[in-house]
């Protein structure tokens, strides 16, 4: 592993089970995140608002459920580019079959038919990175992206890159719906983060998933089916992907091939505002997610105090970039405290 | 070539290390060490694996600062602040044992590697680098193709290359770390006499090695580290392997051999025929319950190519293997340790361990299925549990199990593959040199726990370089060569200086 890289990213040591240094990540994301609301409500009096929680509330599942895509696979030690044309086209299989069941007029089983379909299509491409990655040993880069160009042409070959529309009105209600005052996607993402949770931290896979982002080879040795493993890798990110294309569906009532496109690389960093190792092995849910609602905040925060679209973009960057220095220098204080306080007796 | 005297008869030193020390963390990899080398002198340093041999000569290379209070003097100067540019100017060179050539690269380029190295654009002169090239191989007498590729050289004829590219760095004092280790008794013999023309042009080697026959003809003294300290350096004539053992090991072995012990019943491996194309021919062994079996050649043997067979890693063109009886055949390694088979690979840090994840994941990776609770998932609890447990019973030393692996020395990290490997409850336990970095100090330790597994009916097939350990454990031992089992000892039969003849005979 790249050692300069990973001090630069912050990366931690532990991932599944609660200990001091996990504690401090999750408390250190916290309080960034609570300067950025005192200091957006401080400066626009409209922050501190219903809408803007709304709004959030809103936004936040699809970018969330694509940056969970992402999560497994870079876990893993590699990446899946292919998440927003896998949502794209899983989407697009359950509007087909709205469209073949009567369009608006469509009935509520047909509707969770649909999304099973879906559902299964994004296994399905998933799956197939996988195998290749697991079997051929070709790095994950390189295949997502065979993937991604070959699902955005495929889709765009089929809509003749125009959108599919026409669905009944209870879709839009999932999509735009509230329960208890708290909106549809939003339940529906917490619901996969607590799956995400349950696989990472209490399954043999997400053990399996940790280990060998960090050494697969060794994992191999140790008797776990690393090829088994890495595919199902990909096969749960299909099933995420699948899951974010319906949402996105259910949103805008309508699908198009290339929706969601942008998110691609926020995902990535996302992830590793959440401290993923980049080089895999490392990780963890929460911090993630808490993540994820810095960036939405943050992005906004810029749109109510006026700031163009493409600014806003170019802040998350800029954003990002501090982000890996203050760690870096935060971590180069915790070596130097940690080297005065005690040397560790049994290190090498 | 000048005909120098071999030892300058003012006795003046080359170089004089004093009350040298080097930490690492916990560990004191060199304690108060003296050391010393004659111009032209061929000097043996012997010691076991983690003596400190590797970090002595990275002291006097400049990879490793030693601590405040060491006096360090190169041809009476002083050389302090030693940055390995700087050891590499005095003419200090070291040729490791993997030798760091660029296999893809031609001879002339290896050999003339430093010369083309820098950070400013510069072309580079072939015409030049060849003619010193063959300039250099014509001064130590051999002929090699200067244009072949390296990688396609024999490992004897890449150790030439090395040693040339350390001549045309004018060289002053060479380092050889383990030379002969994979050398057949000719091609010692003829790098034994490169080394005599060193000698005889003034340049001092250094041979690190444990084996004393070897070099009893060139070197006329040898210095001896244990665990870090210098137990002395003495004169090679008058010296045996046997003496040299014991201050190597600080032990006299004489009563350690196992007592031939009868064995019935169906052994929990029997091979018969095994063959894998290029790797090893026709292996035929059995263990016993409870037996320790040997398992000794030189480098490149097929030792661990069997190994990775018996593993399920590999699958063997032709043979059977059956295991209590029964015959095995293995799609992967998961077969194998399903059917009661560990391995604790000889490569600890990226086979045998996944060095950056904690303690407790790398001790429980074998064991999953037995972690999960009513619902089949995996129980905090019960893997915490699971971990204390086998940290106690092995007795390893760490801070807390959410440590990473990496973080524990090489004795520790080794208890852990153990204890990875003995939670599986295997029948057949394969152990890859399992000493390999670990502290001298610390190896007993493991073999005192393979012994009570032994004892406890597991079946144990050791594979070592360290003949002496294998020695002193096994009850009987398999001499492998070119992936031939050729002969077998029995310890309490024989003498540890008759199997070390053997091997590298």
């Amino acid at each position: 592993m790249n050692q300069f890289v990973a001090t630069l990213l912050g990366h931690g040591p532990r991932h599944a089970g609660s200990s001091v240094a996990a504690r401090s990540e999750i408390a250190g994301l916290l309080l960034v995140l609570a300067v950025l609301v005192l200091v957006l409500g401080a400066t626009t009096g409209r922050f501190l608002s219903e809408a803007t929680f709304t709004s959030i509330a809103f936004q936040l599942p699809e970018l969330g459920l694509l940056t969970l895509a992402m999560l497994i696979p870079i876990l893993s030690g590699g990446l899946n580019l292919a998440i927003t044309f896998s949502a794209n086209i899983a989407a697009l299989v359950l509007a087909w079959i709205l469209q073949a069941g009567g369009g608006a007029d469509a009935g509520i089983a047909l509707f969770l038919l649909g999304c099973l379909a879906a559902v299964l299509t994004g296994a399905f491409f998933g799956g197939v990175m996988g195998l290749v990655i697991a079997y051929t040993g070709a790095h994950p880069i390189l295949v997502s992206l065979s993937m991604m160009i070959f699902l955005r042409g495929l889709g765009e070959f089929l809509t003749r890159g125009g959108d599919v529309s026409g669905f009944p009105s209870f879709v839009v209600a999932i999509g735009q719906g509230t329960v208890f005052g708290i909106p549809v996607p939003l339940l529906v993402f917490l619901a996969c983060v607590a799956v995400w949770m349950l696989i990472l931290n209490r399954s043999r896979l997400g053990f399996s998933i940790y280990m060998l982002g960090s050494n697969p080879e060794a994992t191999r040795y140790s008797g776990v089916d690393t090829h088994r493993a890495l595919t199902l890798v990909y096969v749960l990110s299909g099933v995420m992907c699948a899951i974010a294309g319906i949402v996105m569906l259910a949103r805008f009532n309508s699908v198009r091939v290339g929706h969601g496109e942008s998110y691609l690389l926020i995902t990535v960093l996302a992830c590793f505002l959440g401290r993923v190792d980049p080089f895999g092995g490392f990780g963890r849910v929460v911090p993630v997610v808490i993540a994820l609602v810095i960036l939405q905040v943050i992005g906004s925060g810029l749109n109510l105090l006026g700031t163009n679209q493409h600014l806003a973009t170019a802040l998350w960057g800029g954003i990002l970039v501090l982000v890996m220095v203050v760690r870096a220098l935060w971590a180069r204080l915790e070596i130097s405290s940690y080297l005065a306080s005690r040397p560790r007796p049994g290190r090498r | 070539m000048s005909a120098e005297p071999q030892t300058a008869p003012d006795g003046r030193d080359l170089i004089r290390l004093e009350h040298v020390s080097k930490r690492f963390g916990g560990v004191q990899a060199l304690d108060d060490v003296a050391f010393d080398v004659k111009p032209g002198e061929v000097l043996c340093l012997a010691g076991e694996n983690g003596c400190g041999k590797s970090t002595l000569i990275k002291v006097i290379s400049g990879v490793h600062k030693p601590e405040t209070g060491a006096v360090m003097r190169f041809d009476g100067a002083p050389m302090d602040d030693l940055t390995p540019a700087r050891a590499r100017a005095l003419g200090i060179q070291v040729i490791w044992q993997d030798l760091a050539l660029f296999p893809e690269m031609s001879v002339a380029e290896n050999i003339a590697f430093e010369k083309n190295l820098g950070a400013r654009l510069r072309l580079v002169d072939y015409g030049a680098m060849r003619r010193e090239a063959a300039a250099i191989l014509d001064r130590l007498g051999v002929d090699i193709d200067l244009d072949a590729p390296v990688k396609s050289l024999s490992i004897a004829r890449r150790q030439l290359v090395a040693i040339a590219r350390a001549l045309v760095a004018k060289a002053r004092l060479v380092f050889m770390d383990e030379p002969t280790a994979s050398l057949s008794r000719a091609e010692t013999k003829a790098l034994l006499r490169i080394v005599r023309r060193l000698s005889e042009a003034d340049i001092a080697v250094v041979f690190v090695s444990h084996r004393l026959a070897e070099v009893l003809d060139v070197s006329s003294r040898v210095t001896v580290l244990r665990d870090g300290r210098l137990v002395g350096t003495y004169p090679t004539r008058g010296m045996t392997q046997t003496k040299l053992t014991e201050l190597m090991t600080g032990r006299t072995f004489g009563q350690e051999v196992h007592a031939p012990r009868t064995r019935s019943g169906t052994p929990v491996l029997a091979v018969e025929g095994l063959t894998r194309a290029g790797e090893y021919r026709d292996v035929s062994l059995a263990v016993m319950p409870g037996e320790i079996v040997g398992l000794i050649g030189r480098l490149g043997a097929g030792r661990t190519e069997l190994a990775l067979s018996l593993f399920g890693m590999t699958r063997p063109d032709a043979g059977t293997i059956r295991l209590e009886g029964r015959p095995l055949r293995m799609g992967s390694n998961r077969d194998a340790i399903a059917a009661g088979i560990g391995y604790v690979s000889e490569d600890r840090l990226s086979l045998g361990l996944v060095q950056p994840q904690s303690i407790g994941d790398n001790t429980v990776v074998t064991v999953l299925d037995r972690l999960v609770d009513d619902f089949g998932l995996l129980s905090p609890k019960k893997r915490r549990d699971l971990v204390a447990d086998w940290i106690d019973r092995l007795k390893v030393k760490i801070g807390h199990p959410d440590d990473p692996v990496s973080t524990l020395s090489g004795g520790n990290q080794q208890r852990i593959v153990l204890a990875k490997w003995m939670a599986t409850g295997p029948k057949l336990l394969i152990l890859d040199s399992p000493t390999v970095g670990v502290d001298v100090g610390a190896r007993a330790g493991i073999f005192e726990i393979v012994r009570e597994l032994a004892a406890g009916g597991v079946a144990i097939l050791l594979i070592s370089d360290e003949t002496p350990e294998v020695y002193f454990n096994a009850d009987r031992i398999w001499h492998m060569r070119d992936g031939r089992l050729i002969e077998e000892f029995v310890p309490a039969e024989t003498t540890l200086a008759a199997v070390e003849e053997a091997v590298h005979a």
